[in-house]
């Protein structure tokens, strides 16, 4: 074990001062992040980072309003300042002293295998290499390739005036390759970069020859891309494919903070069909070792799994501390901040739908003519309307029952619930997405998951004519 | 909050440089306030100050970097010994190196006043009451406005310093300004949303009747949109929108992304790549552009520079390895993700130059089109290497030269080189807005909307 960030005598007396002139609840949050990254771009090692940050957000509640200040001085003067600076923040009036004794939570932070920090730099920049010669020798045609390796280690430590004080130990890896393809068609790119909740262990699941040619094959494929039709049109998700689109035009519009402040397209549905019967949504913290996965929230909450919608009935929302406290139940341990230098708010962590029955390829022999979508690239909703669009970055056309030509890269265009009802058939496979997802300036790593399904029709935003 | 001098900071750092290496520190020290109100209550307000260094180090054509989030003196010197240690395991590019005092001989530095220093001396007691009052008249302003999904206030202070081995030493500091609000409008079952702001260097630039009348007056005008029936027409891009593509189209001036073969404007330099109507710079110096600056990443003195000529491409954007590789000048165009990243290329301040005729005369040349409100997926919607692009809309049917109905769910695409032959006109209205991009009003003669 690890010393503590922060001695519990010293995050009591921060504490009272944060509560000094009356608020009602305070917490400090202390971080400790290293990392380190590689990226091989151009056929050679262009750079090896490593970074170091650590520090303190504290916050301050009185009432709705919520004071904020951070400090990269861990010193208990630094704290001190802070905890004033939040809660003049917060405005508060009143007085008086309140006395915080912690009570420490032991938490279980995952194990990881091997510490990415112990791992001579030399064997990074070799799983560079590798990827490179990997991905050019699936052909000719491949001009560029781009490989990362990222890897984090980030120690947070929380403690508040209910008494809390628990802490996690959470290591992340990632590598992804991303190459350019050329032809008569011009230029086409192709990426692959799954992330996961371990050490350099990572490694040991993903062969980093078969994410280059994953990448490879991808941009080689759309070398030969015809245009994307437009139109409403049906649309097979392929496993994983798919799972960015539910988590940005549904998980969204179910996170607390938005509801609350009326601008989610599911505000008051809970208990009411929102999706299709097939569709079962869940959103997981404590899913084993995935990239959204910790052992507790940036507020100290254990990680646990919920569920969204069941059968197509919205269940309930996904909740942070102050959103559960102004509707008087638990956090249901979706706080999270990208770092100490910012407050929390609801965030997703591994948000998935669960698999039907059906044999994925039927669902592709019973569509007559649509799209098989198998990566989508970024997205983007209004959680008000639950309108959606997202680049399509590998996908084909499905004519008679069969998937054929590729198509070159178009938006999908929607509408969150409109989707959700139009699901008709669900496949029994699975896979999960990777990526980061942004929120009011904040990025934090989450994953979304999917079976092999169709929707009736989603409009596809193509050049054909 | 530290009162470090940056320079001197900077200058310890490079001063560290051994026999046959080269250092170069890059400091930055901001200060900000974030207020959020929500339902004519405080949210929350967050008072902020981030500080940090990146240290470059190159030897043997070898550069390694490292940063860390702080000026603790024992973590600096480790971040220093961890960059050494980084740049013995990447491999030799012999145009890499840092820039020196005498790749910035030939041009002046501009004479920019960017620091507002009555910004410091407004309360944040008068930032609050500012934040509450907007909120309730965005709130206020029309029945059909529902709810206010947030107001918020920002400001900043932001400081940086560059010292290097080479000899090069630059100090900038400017402040930023701005307030928002998203009104949320609601009629037959169906809400719209509108988004309105205004930035600048102090609390007096802001133009709160400006963010009240936009935000109301997009969420209205929205009200009752229905997706059309797709097909080819005309589109009338609404400033932010030009702004946002002329941001993704800041990639094809990227003398990085040229020198590997990513550009869209690969090999293209003296030919025709846009409509004879378009002269398009970037121009950091600029006061009136939120990307302004006297210097760049490096430390270079930033100037003006031609992009597209009368449609002819200029040429490209460089730093300093890049313009060696290139075999050219770097043309002050190194930007940084702040303190954590190393200098990549970048626009600051890219204008269109204006045109003779405002938005509404356009418009009303224009019998039958698209008015594009706002976009979605720009990004993940456009191929920046093939320039192909798809992205969802909202906006307005333009008929016989007026606003008509609203529409949803529609996209609008082309590719970015057919995009920019097809620019029929470019409005005389060309305005500073949040981004390293102006905005204008654009004609486009010709994309594809697709809907129903």
């Amino acid at each position: 074990m690890t010393a503590p960030l922060i001695e519990a005598p010293v995050l009591e007396r921060t504490l009272r001062t944060a509560l000094r002139s009356g608020g009602d609840f305070a917490e400090v949050f202390v971080e400790d992040r290293r990392g380190s990254s590689g990226r091989f771009d151009d056929g050679r090692v262009e750079e090896l980072t490593t970074g170091r940050s650590r520090g303190a957000g504290i916050r301050v509640v009185r009432g709705d309003t919520t004071g904020f200040a951070h400090t990269a001085d861990l010193a208990e003067g630094g704290l001190a300042e802070a905890a004033e600076a939040a809660a003049a923040a917060a405005r508060s009036g009143g007085g008086g002293v309140r006395e915080v004794a912690l009570t420490r939570t032991p938490s279980n932070p995952h194990d990881i295998a091997v510490q990415p920090e112990s791992v001579p730099k030399a064997r990074k920049v070799e799983l560079l290499r590798v990827a490179d010669a990997s991905a050019r020798a699936e052909g000719g045609s491949i001009r560029s390739v781009t490989a990362s390796y990222a890897d984090s280690r980030r120690r947070i430590l929380v403690a508040n005036s209910d008494g809390l004080l628990t802490d996690d130990d959470q290591v992340r890896t990632r590598f992804g390759v991303q190459t350019v393809a050329a032809g008569d068609t011009g230029m086409q790119t192709g990426y692959e970069s799954p992330g996961r909740t371990l050490g350099f262990e990572y490694f040991d699941e993903f062969d980093v020859e078969e994410i280059a040619r994953t990448s490879a094959r991808r941009a080689i494929t759309m070398l030969d891309a015809r245009p994307a039709p437009s139109g409403t049109l049906p649309v097979v998700l392929a496993r994983g494919a798919g799972a960015v689109l539910f988590h940005e035009a549904c998980g969204h519009g179910l996170e607390a903070d938005l509801v609350q402040r009326a601008a989610s397209v599911f505000d008051g549905k809970v208990g009411t069909q929102v999706a299709s019967p097939l569709v079962t949504l869940i959103d997981d913290g404590s899913y084993d070792r995935e990239w959204g996965t910790f052992a507790v929230d940036d507020e100290g909450r254990p990680a646990q799994s919920n569920v969204l919608i069941e059968n197509g009935v919205l269940n309930d929302y996904m909740w942070d501390y102050l959103r559960a406290r102004k509707a008087g139940r638990a956090s249901s341990g979706n706080g999270r901040r990208e770092t100490y230098q910012h407050m929390p708010m609801v965030r997703m962590t591994n948000t998935y739908l669960t698999p039907g029955d059906t044999d994925p390829d039927d669902i592709v022999r019973d569509t007559e003519h649509g799209i098989y979508c198998v990566q989508l690239g970024g997205g983007q909703v209004n959680t008000a309307t639950g309108d959606f669009v997202f680049g399509i970055t590998e996908a084909y056309l499905i004519e008679h029952g069969e998937v054929t030509h590729p198509i070159r890269a178009a938006q999908l265009i929607g509408n969150g619930p409109e989707t959700l009802h139009r699901i008709d058939v669900v496949g029994n496979d699975f896979d999960t997405w990777t990526g980061i997802c942004g929120k009011n300036g904040q990025g934090v790593p989450v994953s979304s998951g999917q079976p092999t399904l169709r929707v009736t029709g989603i409009t596809v935003g193509g050049t054909a004519a | 909050m530290s009162d470090v001098d940056l320079l001197s900071l900077a200058r310890g750092v490079a001063g560290a440089a051994g026999p046959g290496e080269q250092i170069e520190a890059y400091v930055v020290r901001t200060r900000e306030t974030d207020i959020e109100v929500f339902r004519g209550e405080i949210d929350s307000l967050a008072v902020a100050g981030v500080q940090g260094v990146g240290v470059r180090v190159i030897a043997d054509h070898r550069q390694g970097f490292a940063w860390a989030g702080t000026f603790d003196a024992d973590v600096i010197a480790e971040t220093i010994a961890e960059a050494r240690d980084n740049a013995t395991f990447a491999e030799p590019d012999e145009w890499s190196g840092l820039p020196s005092v005498s790749d910035a001989a030939n041009v002046a530095v501009p004479d920019l006043d960017l620091w507002r220093e009555e910004l410091l001396a407004v309360t944040t007691d008068d930032k609050v009451k500012y934040t509450i009052d907007l909120d309730a008249r965005v709130s206020g302003s029309d029945p059909r406005i529902r709810e206010v999904e947030s107001t918020s206030y920002g400001d900043g202070l932001v400081e940086a310093a560059i010292a290097s081995s080479a000899g090069v030493e630059a100090a900038t500091r400017r402040t930023v300004c701005s307030a928002s609000a998203v009104a949320l409008a609601e009629a037959d079952g169906q809400t719209q949303t509108g988004y309105g702001f205004s930035v600048g260097r102090t609390f007096a630039d802001l133009d709160a009747d400006q963010i009240v009348a936009m935000a109301t007056d997009r969420a209205l005008r929205l009200l009752g949109a229905r997706q059309p029936k797709g097909r080819r027409l005309p589109v009338v891009l609404d400033p932010l929108v030009t702004a946002a593509f002329l941001g993704v189209l800041s990639a094809a001036f990227n003398g990085e992304s040229m020198l590997k073969g990513r550009s869209l404007f690969l090999d293209r330099v003296g030919e025709t790549v846009a409509a004879p109507i378009v002269d398009l710079a970037d121009d950091p110096t600029d006061p009136l552009m939120p990307g302004a600056t006297t210097h760049d990443s490096e430390g270079m003195p930033c100037r003006r520079n031609p992009l597209v000529s009368a449609g002819v491409l200029q040429g490209f954007l460089h730093n300093s390895a890049t313009a060696r590789r290139a075999g050219t000048a770097t043309t002050g165009s190194a930007t940084r993700a702040g303190y954590r990243s190393t200098p990549g290329v970048g626009v600051r301040a890219l204008q269109l130059k204006p045109g003779a005729r405002g938005h509404d005369e356009i418009l009303a040349a224009v019998p039958d089109g698209l008015y594009v409100q706002s976009v979605s997926g720009l990004h993940s919607g456009t191929n920046p290497i093939s320039g192909d692009f798809s992205v969802g809309a909202e906006g307005l049917m333009v008929r016989d030269g007026v606003l008509a109905e609203p529409v949803r769910e529609v996209t609008i695409a082309s590719t970015l080189p057919r995009m920019l032959l097809d620019i029929a006109e470019i409005g005389s209205d060309v305005t500073a807005l949040g981004g390293s991009a102006a905005g204008v009003t654009l004609l486009v003669s010709e994309m594809t909307m697709s809907g129903a």
